[in-house]
């Protein structure tokens, strides 16, 4: 794991995070450094979309430090941590099914050509640039016209990736990309994930299927009703004690006892 | 990992999968109709053509309108009643106040812009639908019209516009024609027909393009370019497919919203401005359920409810499908009770001609 040795791109340090009474994250600590996938797992609410929304500037943590590229950080909005390198591709995609792939590809940062004292969207150049794009991840669109309703969910999961990366994402953050697709799917996603990677970005991989992880992961943070209990190597944790730790130890034990290990 | 299924859909079946294909076919469709059954009624020699041209022309500046606003997610309801609103702020300044005319215009222009801004703020801001918002601007505006025309001329039909227009800069802007001198010079040659006698006897039966065409040929080809060309175009396209995905990567979608609400009001002036200088007159209840039928023009171009999808060519073909079968009727002597009953009908078709053509389009069941 040559990425170990670089310095993070983001750290969050200690992060607590109160919706009113609700202790979301407590003292959470987190780090991401270039080239590697950092895998968030957790059980359904164990506060793993919360501590992400944090890291891109959706939420402000109650308390805790954000440090970015070294230097302390507070994001004020979403866009300010997209405009800092930090892209989020969430569990709802923002993606426009009706809208082409193109469109979708570049809504919100549109190209723009001049004719005269008008300015019109270089639709060319965005068709170019998206069929390209797309091609590196491994998809061939028919057309860049083709809507993105027509695309597979692991397509979309896709072209949502390769959205953020080419727009210059220095940390990418997957909010549960493969919780709904099939086995096949999956497995492009996680194979996308690994072309992130290999360019240098930070992943971020939130899942709560440990074989998903495992597959990509080179380090790995298990939250827990909001809390952490530290952050392990892979190579260091075997599948079962990752499992133990999203459930919290004993009580999955028991259950696999009475499943026959099935779990 | 293209799926290889995809494949199979045609190069042919995908040209046709375009929110006009339904208005196009329709169009075409209305024309043949008419042509069979009415013929020989006048409706295809120049008077008919202008006839029904000019009343197309009034549907799709009401159309063009309320499409980008539709797509953009949102409706007006309140757009009929603000072109009796809009005619009568004219008549009133005009002819009650004894303004220019043209600041009168200008006057009704801002004030109806304001007024569609403030549809879409309270849109944005109380988050209802614009249906329940625009439906009770509906009732104000209309309420307001008829209290403010009785309150200054105890009356809710104020004349005299012409005469106050008479050598004005601006009225012509809506009322005149233009290419007039190519109409002359036609009729000259004998290839239009020519009055035969009285006042205007030699004078060709047209006397040239009304501007209400040319404004509609001008919303219709700036509205397409704008839609489908620009970035603006695009955010139209993301803010009424999916609001929170479009804020999402940074498309201002309230702005884009309150926009549009400017620009339906601004159609709707243009409709009004149009209409009272060519009748020399406004009355309080004009523009009475044109809000319902530009949202039909609309919906049979193929344009969704929901937003995020349809298209301005296929709006105007929808006006020109309207225009064309009301006034057909008339030229075929039908009841003209019979329209109703074929616009009712072609809805219905239209809509699930488009919903079919969406599942076409997201691969959904
Ligand atoms: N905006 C919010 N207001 C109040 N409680 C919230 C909010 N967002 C999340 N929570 C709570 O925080 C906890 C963690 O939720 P979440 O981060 O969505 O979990 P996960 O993504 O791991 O399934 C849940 O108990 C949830 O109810
Ligand atoms: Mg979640």
């Amino acid at each position: 794991m040559s990425s170990y040795d670089q310095n993070p791109i983001i750290e969050m340090v200690d992060i607590r995070k109160q919706f009113g009474p609700v202790i979301a994250l407590n003292k959470v600590s987190f780090d991401v450094r270039p080239g590697e996938c950092h895998c968030l797992l957790g059980d359904n609410g164990a506060g793993k979309s919360t501590f992400i929304k944090t890291m891109a500037g959706v939420h402000k943590p109650t308390t805790g430090e954000i440090r970015f590229q070294g230097a302390p950080m507070s994001f004020g909005s979403p866009r300010d941590a997209m405009e800092a390198g930090i892209a989020t591709v969430y569990q709802d995609l923002a993606m426009i099914p009706l809208m082409s792939v193109a469109r979708n590809f570049w809504m919100g940062r549109e190209p723009q050509r001049r004719i005269g004292p008008l300015r019109f969207m270089d639709m060319k150049h965005a068709n170019d640039v998206t069929m390209e794009e797309m091609r590196r991840m491994g998809i061939n669109l028919r057309e860049p016209g083709q809507a993105v309703g027509t695309l597979s969910g692991g397509e979309r999961q896709t072209v949502a990736i390769a959205r953020a990366v080419y727009f210059g994402a220095k940390v990418l953050i997957l909010d549960e990309p493969t919780s709904a697709l099939g086995v096949r799917q999956t497995a492009n996603v996680l194979a996308t994930i690994d072309k992130v990677r290999k360019k240098g970005i930070g992943v971020v991989f939130i899942t709560h299927n440990v074989r998903h992880a495992l597959a990509v992961g080179d380090r790995f943070t298990v939250l827990n009703r909001g809390k952490t209990l530290g952050t392990a190597v892979r190579g260091q944790i075997t599948p079962e004690e990752l499992q133990d730790l999203m459930a919290g130890g004993q009580e999955l034990a028991a259950l696999e006892g009475s499943l026959g290990g099935t779990v | 990992m293209t799926d290889e299924r995809l494949q199979e859909v045609s190069k042919f079946r995908r040209a046709l999968i375009r929110p006009e294909l339904g208005a196009s076919m329709g169009t075409i469709l209305v024309f043949v109709f008419f042509l069979l059954i009415a013929g020989n009624s006048g409706m295809f020699a120049p008077q008919g053509i202008e006839n029904w041209s000019v009343v197309s022309a009034q549907f799709a500046v009401l159309a063009v309108g309320a499409c980008l606003l539709m797509i953009a997610g949102e409706f007006d309801l309140s757009l009929g009643s603000m072109i009796g609103f809009s005619g009568t702020v004219i008549a009133i300044l005009a002819v009650q106040w004894g303004w220019p005319v043209w600041a009168a215009i200008i006057t009704s222009f801002a004030v109806c812009i304001v007024i569609g801004a403030m549809n879409g703020f309270l849109v944005i801001r109380t988050g209802l639908p614009s249906f329940i918002v625009t439906l009770a601007s509906l009732y104000i505006l209309r309420g307001l019209t008829i209290w403010l025309s009785i309150l200054t001329t105890r009356q809710t039909i104020i004349g005299g516009v012409k005469e106050a227009a008479e050598g004005d800069w601006l009225a012509p802007l809506f009322g005149g024609k233009i290419l007039t001198g190519f109409f002359t010079w036609m009729g000259q040659n004998g290839w239009i027909a020519t009055f035969a006698q009285g006042q205007k006897a030699g004078q060709p039966v047209i006397a040239g393009v009304s501007m209400l065409i040319v404004w509609a040929i001008v919303l219709v080809v700036g509205g397409h370019l704008v839609l489908t060309r620009t970035r603006f175009g695009n955010w139209i396209f993301a803010a009424g497919g999916d609001p929170v995905a479009a804020r999402y990567v940074g498309v201002p979608v309230n702005r884009v919203k309150v926009l549009m609400f400017m620009f339906t009001a601004f159609c709707a002036c243009v409709f009004a401005s149009c209409q009272v200088m060519e009748f020399g007159s406004a009355a309080a209840d004009r523009g009475l359920l044109k809000e319902f039928e530009a949202i039909i023009c609309v919906v049979i171009g193929g344009a969704l409810l929901t937003g995020g999808y349809g298209s301005v060519i296929g709006a105007a073909l929808g006006a020109l499908i309207f225009g064309v079968v009301q006034q057909g009727l008339f030229f075929s002597g039908a009841e003209s009770s019979l329209f109703r009953v074929f616009l009712g009908t072609i809805l219905i078709l239209a809509v699930i001609l488009n919903t079919y053509i969406r599942r076409m389009i997201t691969g959904e069941r």
